[in-house]
């Protein structure tokens, strides 16, 4: 090998990691880009009024997202409602059978449920609850959300279970427990953060979803808490304001974007941070 | 410490009196504990029951989106059989259906956004899996990249239709072509940014999985860094990465909102990257209320079959290669 | 009362085809001490886990045979009954981690939803942290998780929320190897006082200890119950060539 060779192989070899530290921070660029001009073009938007009003009219000023809100909040809580008690069980399911031949469908049927793209659910949700009820509805909505929280939810559970060491349940059978406490009262305590950010995590992906609702909760220029009409959500609100022709509408939904960012941002980092403090040393 | 024998129970002076079997109260604790325990075994049955139900309902809901897909899909199948699939022309209002500009269209899109994404997610990949895996700069990486993935698919949509469609309306009118701005470039930028975080976590944690061994051996034998990732990383975690990018790929294929907002909705066939279109996505979602004739929906249903079958398949495939991997 | 309380008559045991317990005969008095040893592999510890039912538990395990405690059989009973009756402590000491010492005692009652009065509670988590040789040294703590515990003191606890549900019979499997010799020896102090209530059964790889503890032993090699006899008897003069053969240490 001559000096010349290696250095020249030497160059090359510095000359790659700096051509893959650049390429891997330029993605940051677009991202800052996004933050900044949302945070910028949203803040002037945003004031008390905007937070509890509804929209008005074009034409008229002075309108706020608050029938969004609300009304993303109740879809939310809804599926959550739905989505938390099956996902949660069905993963301790999957992680108290592995081998079986319902395990492995089962498991199956999940990874399949992640991958399906989230309006071909708006499209089921729509004949499953939407058309036999001959109208749009915010429970056909939360249940669109609640079918795709639910892959994160199962996932999660049974990765978080199957951690566990098997001592743990031996110790509690021996003493004589019938299964469903060993699960409730030993299992699941001691692997509850992991749960829990995986309920997280979920509910972080759907707030910002918005085919799911296109025609299930299909948006509602009132603010209505009844579960059984067409109700409002901040990201259907975005949608349809930011694709109008209108100025106002524009300006609201630049004000519910930053909203929309904020609260998916403090949901990440609400969930990072409870995962951290509730670890238990095993 | 007197230890004594009566009535062939066996007792200790100095700690408490610990009565085995025969006094009433003993036997009276057995059976309250046995009654306790009857009905503990037939919660427990009830409650195993109920687990396997929960495990049942994810198969169900799965077979019932598809069934439910099929169904409604029917009417369009059978008057327009297969052809419609390849069909040139899409004119609802003459009752024409043809599905080829939204195929081509979400082909376009979705592969121009994964070529321009591919580099940016290996770097990432590398960077995190490789070179840099501990410490601060990495961990903003990090953060930065789950946060690209957290953001919502309408606020890309919107930012992208605010910022980034006039920047290529201005470059459309520099290169000659006709600066609409909306169309397949603008929408696969968008989805190019969308879809890095996939590919980059999936690749890191392949890479982070090469055993050291192997890499060590090339060192030994004097290679550069450049060298060993190239002979012995990007070889060994080959398929991890392929998988990765299968994944990203069934992202950008199922991607409806950012899209709809930058694409320009026209269902003609797309003549260059930079005319406006449509994807399989983004027509149902703006055509789908819209439907008035039980055809026309349903063909926008099958739309969302084929959608349906094309991002499973591609998301079964990049897993099985995963786990085939990560079990060798 | 009578002074058998563990009956197996050609009891076996396998997990899928392969068989590892071999037509096993035993008589266990009560009250005693009682060493199951072998080399690695010889049935030992499976054998223990049929005794309180935790065998089955693993997809693929069967065994048959009759297994008696008290004269009822225990394969007839239901396995949460089993348990009641005859506890268990394991290899690595697994003291619940989310729960404080007091409740770990008790963790068989509290669990299990069975609701005493504090001073029944009191009373139980004393007198069973006192039998273990615990009490004087948790008693300030009682209100703390286990972790801040040396491995000796977590492996007493476990026995401690063994004892507190009042079982006859203790199962011990390989109790002291994942410990250092001074808690070894605590622990072993134990079995000599906890006998005098309960009869112990404890399965160990260690000839020694065997020796050091227990009244009678039973020795196991490749499945089979080759040799069971008193202690003293059983290492001075042993019956059969395969017990002769492991206790020189020809193989282990």
């Amino acid at each position: 090998m001559h000096a010349s060779n290696v250095k020249y192989r030497l160059g090359k070899s510095y000359g790659f990691q700096i051509l893959t530290y650049v390429l891997a921070f330029a993605c940051v660029i677009p991202l800052l880009a996004i933050l900044f001009f949302i945070i910028k073009a949203g803040i002037t938007k945003i004031n008390w009024h905007f937070l509890i009003n509804v929209p008005k009219p074009v034409g008229e000023s002075g309108g706020g997202i608050a029938n969004a809100l609300v009304g993303s909040i109740l879809i939310i809580i809804v599926a959550a409602i739905i989505a938390i008690p099956i996902g949660i069980l069905a993963g301790i399911y999957l992680s108290e059978n592995r081998k079986s031949r319902l395990a492995y469908w089962c498991r199956l049927s999940t990874d399949i449920l992640q991958g399906v793209p989230s309006i071909v659910i708006g499209i089921v949700a729509y004949f499953w609850l939407v058309k036999p009820l001959g109208k749009f509805s915010a429970l056909s909505g939360s249940v669109a959300l609640a079918i795709m929280m639910l892959p994160i939810v199962v996932r999660s559970t049974e990765e978080t279970l199957k951690l566990l060491p098997d001592s743990l349940k031996e110790a509690a059978l021996a003493l004589g427990m019938p299964f469903h406490r060993v699960i409730f009262k030993v299992i699941v305590p001691v692997g509850i953060s992991g749960i829990l950010s995986g309920v997280m995590l979920s509910i972080a992906r759907i707030t910002g979803e918005t085919a799911p609702l296109l025609f299930t909760a299909f948006g509602n220029p009132y603010l209505t808490t009844n579960v059984t009409q067409p109700m409002q959500s901040l990201p259907l609100l975005i949608f349809n304001y930011a694709t109008s022709p209108y100025n106002d509408w524009h300006d609201l939904a630049w004000g519910a974007s930053l909203i929309l960012l904020l609260w998916v941002l403090f949901l990440n980092i609400f969930t990072k941070l409870i995962t951290r403090k509730w670890k238990v040393q095993l | 410490m007197d230890t004594s024998v009566e009535n062939g129970m066996i007792t200790r002076s100095d700690l408490p009196l610990r009565v085995i079997n025969s006094t009433p109260e003993a036997i009276l604790k057995t059976k309250k504990r046995a009654r306790r325990s009857f009905r503990q075994i037939r919660t427990e049955n009830v409650f195993k029951r109920t687990l396997m139900i929960m495990g049942l309902v994810m198969v169900i809901l799965v077979l019932g989106i598809l069934l439910t897909l099929i169904v409604q899909s029917l009417p369009s199948i059978k008057s327009l059989g297969l052809k419609y699939l390849w069909s040139k022309v899409w004119d609802p209002v003459q009752d024409i259906y043809g599905a080829w500009p939204f195929l081509l269209g979400t082909l376009l899109s979705s592969f121009l956004a994964l070529f321009i994404s591919i580099p940016f997610s290996i770097a990432i990949a590398i960077f995190l899996g490789e070179y840099h895996p501990k410490g601060w700069l990495p961990d903003f990486l990090k953060n930065a990249v789950e946060l690209i993935a957290a953001v919502p698919s309408v606020i890309y949509g919107f930012w992208g239709l605010a910022v980034l469609v006039p920047i290529v309306r201005n470059l459309e009118s520099h290169i000659g072509v006709e600066p609409i701005g909306v169309g397949i470039f603008s929408s696969s930028l968008i989805l190019a940014i969308m879809i890095i975080p996939y590919a980059a976590s999936l690749g890191r944690s392949m890479i982070t999985m090469v055993p050291s061994h192997l890499k060590e051996a090339a060192y030994g034998l004097g290679a550069t860094r450049w060298e060993v990732i190239r002979s012995v990383v990007l070889p060994y975690t080959k398929s991890g990465l392929f998988a990765g990018i299968l994944l990203s790929l069934g992202r950008a294929l199922g991607e409806t909102m950012a899209v709809t907002m930058v694409i320009g909705n026209t269902s003609l066939i797309p003549k260059s990257i930079f005319a406006p279109g449509n994807t399989m996505a983004s027509v149902i979602a703006n055509e789908f209320t819209e439907a008035d004739k039980p055809v026309y929906l349903s063909a926008l249903i099958e739309l969302g079959l084929v959608l349906f079958l094309v991002t499973v398949v591609i998301n079964l495939i990049g897993k099985k290669i995963i786990d085939r991997f990560t079990n060798e | 009362m009578e002074s058998t309380i563990i009956k197996s008559r050609n009891f076996n045991a396998s997990f899928g085809t392969n068989h590892v317990v071999k037509n096993v005969n035993i008589d266990i008095p009560r009250n005693h001490v009682i060493a199951v040893m072998g080399p690695s592999g010889c049935g030992k510890t499976t054998y223990l886990r049929c005794i309180n039912r935790m065998h089955e538990l693993i997809p693929g395990a069967t065994c048959d045979g009759e297994m008696k405690l008290n004269d009822e059989n225990i394969y007839e009973m239901h396995p949460i009954f089993v348990r009641l009756k005859i506890g268990m402590v394991f290899q690595r000491p697994n003291p619940f981690p989310n729960l404080s010492i007091y409740d770990n005692v008790i963790a068989g009652y509290k669990l299990n939803g069975v609701k005493l009065p504090k001073a029944e509670r009191d009373r139980i988590v004393e007198h069973s942290l006192t039998r273990v040789a615990l009490w004087n040294e948790v008693k300030d703590s009682l209100n703390k998780k286990g972790s801040f515990l040396s491995g000796g003191q977590q492996q007493r606890l476990c026995i401690a929320r063994a004892v507190a549900m009042e079982p006859e019979v203790l199962l011990f499997d390989e109790p002291t190897s994942a410990l250092d010799p001074i808690s070894t020896s605590t622990v072993e102090e134990l079995f000599h006082e906890l006998k005098v209530n309960y009869t112990l059964i404890i399965v160990t790889h260690n000839m020694q200890q065997a020796a050091r503890v227990s009244d009678k032993t039973a020795f196991f090699y490749m499945g089979e119950l080759v040799e069971y006899d008193e202690t003293k008897t059983m290492f001075t003069n042993p019956k059969d060539n395969r017990t002769q053969n492991y206790i020189t240490g020809r193989f282990s």
